[in-house]
């Protein structure tokens, strides 16, 4: 094929596809987030424009593109200019990266022998924007949201790529569709890594600046943090940035311990070979399961913003390095152990083993232990009285 | 056309190496901090994409994990904390200048002398590195009459990128490695013992002030309330 074909011209067609992909879902997800949060707290949502509202998807995009571009005074310009648009370019590259269907290629790219460790190094550069944006606004509130945000996604990052540990010791692979190729024929990784699958879910809320965790642009305290000083359409680059991201998180999860577009488990099922005996109407399956996969995990974001309260900035830190990394530093500690014990099958053994089994149960035991931690109701402080009397 | 796609790697070599160079070049020319920090921060992507072309994947993903994404984010969180708003207007340029010039070009000859004769120009790279590897392991296997057998299986496999730094890593020099993380270890905690607010030595041994006050009072309050 001529060169060009292959170096540029495919690459950037592919590129543009996944480019648009992107932000149709998250024109579609803005609208579907407002009306669940609606649902959520008994109210309508947006119904008004369009046939249950479905036409605020195109009405919120004009809007942000009519609007006064305003430019704070002394703002540095570059970095103003810089921020929004920094965190949108790793999460469409890396939207390239991911596998949506059975292997005749569904993802954009040819199968990297570092996925995994390529999509992390391209999202954990997604913080740059944030931090700029925050930085350049010339803002006090600004500049608090932009430094607590890097703060807060460095740490968070530790616990993150910890918690995928365990995953790649189970399947031996960094690659994304060598993992979902295992858990096919073995086992979801939820099950024997339901610890990492908890940290994983939790880190990935704190990456985005998710509700519980989005002390970044806390409302109460410092206006609206780093995109305070940010309008019109440079504003929207933000929440297309978060969306995005929310949206590549999603699908990490998904592939990582939902199996990816594989709907069946020890080799029974719905899964790449049946698939692929279908021809293109298997491809299409297949990437139908992921999507849906995906968007089951981005309704639990919403959720989550529907029921958390914000967390405060110490208690944050506190579960980031006190309570999620050593947990995930046990988690692969124990999953060692195991495989130790009872060695790993090779690839392509359709038996549920022992190990797995045991992982599976140590995981849940924890999580138990975990949950009845932090709901045993806490015995209100009292005054110790006698002290008074001794006065 | 042959030659067109031999050459398509090194076409980008010279543009990324020609932005990772001017780049490099910025970080020090630049006045105000965030924007050198910035250009460090192309520096290091440009030099990932170097790695790439070289067939380090992993180096490259490492890279940008690290240094981007890690590093660089502290950095700006400290530049940003500083927050240096009143820039001087004249350029500032060190006394040391032109030693530091004899010293650069000094290590530019010497890395050309290492690097021209070596590896780095051989056709094929790191690929020959690549290498087939076998695990085995005992397995059951169950037979085509029904019986059960204890069988060896092995599984082979070209060995990726990450898989051999694995190998070389955890199995050739694991000794080596563990004490090179112990020693990062200890410089971490010479660095947090270093960095902490020194006390004095009568602050050390003595009890702080604040606390003596505080009982001064409460004994002042005893007084009053014993003496009612």
């Amino acid at each position: 094929m001529n060169p060009w074909m292959t170096y540029l011209i495919w690459p950037l067609i592919k590129f543009s596809i996944a480019f648009i992909a992107v932000q149709a879902l998250v024109a579609a997800m803005n609208w579907i987030e407002r009306r669940l949060l609606g649902f959520f707290q008994a109210r309508l949502g947006p119904n008004r424009v369009g046939p249950w509202g479905l036409g605020q998807i195109i009405a919120d995009p004009i809007k942000f593109l009519l609007k006064e571009d305003f430019v704070p005074a002394r703002a540095e310009k570059v970095a103003y200019y810089l921020g929004p648009i920094l965190p949108l370019l790793p999460s469409f590259i890396v939207f390239c990266l991911i596998p949506f269907g059975p292997p005749p290629t569904f993802a954009v790219t040819n199968n990297i022998n570092v996925g995994l460790l390529l999509i992390f190094a391209l999202t954990s550069t997604a913080v740059y924007g944030i931090i700029l944006g925050g930085w350049a606004s010339n803002n006090k509130f600004s500049l608090m949201g932009g430094l607590r945000s890097a703060a807060q996604m460095v740490s968070y990052e530790v616990p993150l790529g910890l918690s995928i540990v365990g995953v790649l010791m189970l399947t031996q692979s960094l690659e994304l569709e060598e993992i979902v190729r295992y858990q096919e024929m073995n086992s979801w990784n939820v099950f024997p890594q339901l610890v990492a699958c908890f940290i994983f879910i939790v880190a990935m809320n704190a990456e985005n600046n998710r509700t519980p965790f989005d002390l970044p642009e806390a409302e109460s305290e410092l206006v609206a943090g780093f995109h305070t000083e940010y309008s019109a359409m440079k504003f929207a680059f933000y929440m297309l940035g978060e969306y995005s991201l929310m949206i590549v998180n999603s699908c990490l999860a998904v592939t990582l311990f939902f199996g990816g577009w594989s709907l069946g488990m020890g080799g029974i099922g719905f899964t790449t070979e049946v698939m692929q005996k279908m021809g293109w109407v298997g491809g299409l399956i297949g990437t139908g399961i992921f999507v849906t996969k995906m968007m089951l995990f981005l309704f639990m974001y919403i959720w989550f913003r529907a029921t958390f309260p914000r967390f405060r900035f110490d208690q944050l830190m506190d579960l980031g390095w006190k309570f999620l990394i050593p947990l995930a530093l046990a988690n692969i500690f124990v999953t060692g152990i195991v495989l130790l014990a009872f060695p790993s099958r090779l690839y392509g053994d359709t038996v549920i083993a022992v190990g797995e089994i045991m992982l599976t149960v140590i995981g849940m035991i924890v999580i138990a232990l975990t949950l009845v931690l932090l709901f045993k109701p806490k015995r209100p402080k009292v005054i110790n009285a006698s002290r008074v009397s001794e006065a | 056309m042959e030659a067109l796609t031999s050459g398509m790697p090194f076409l980008v070599f010279l543009i990324i190496g020609t932005i990772a160079v001017a780049a490099s070049i910025l970080v020090v020319a630049m006045r105000n901090p965030v924007h050198s920090a910035l250009f460090l921060l192309l520096t290091f992507l440009c030099v990932a994409v170097l790695f790439v072309l070289k067939a380090a994947e992993f180096v490259a993903a490492v890279q940008v994990l690290v240094y981007a994404g890690g590093i660089m984010v502290l950095f700006l969180f400290v530049v940003m904390l500083i927050n240096v708003r009143s820039l001087p207007e004249e350029r500032v340029m060190s006394a040391f200048w032109k030693g530091g010039l004899a010293v650069g070009l000094g290590l530019f000859i010497l890395f050309a002398g290492v690097v021209r004769p070596g590896v780095y120009h051989e056709p094929k790279g790191n690929e020959r590195d690549l290498r087939t590897q076998t695990t085995y392991r005992m397995r059951k296997v169950r037979n085509a009459d029904g019986t059960v057998t204890e069988r060896r299986v092995g599984r082979s496999r070209v060995v990726g990128n990450s898989e051999a730094i694995g190998m070389v890593l955890y199995r050739d020099y694991l000794v080596p490695f563990e004490v090179a993380s112990l020693f990062l270890l200890v410089a971490m905690i010479g660095a947090i013992v270093i960095g902490k607010r020194e006390l004095l030595a009568e602050e050390e041994e003595s009890t702080p002030q604040f606390i003596l006050d505080r009982a001064e009072k409460e004994k002042e309050v005893k007084e009053v309330v014993n003496g009612r």
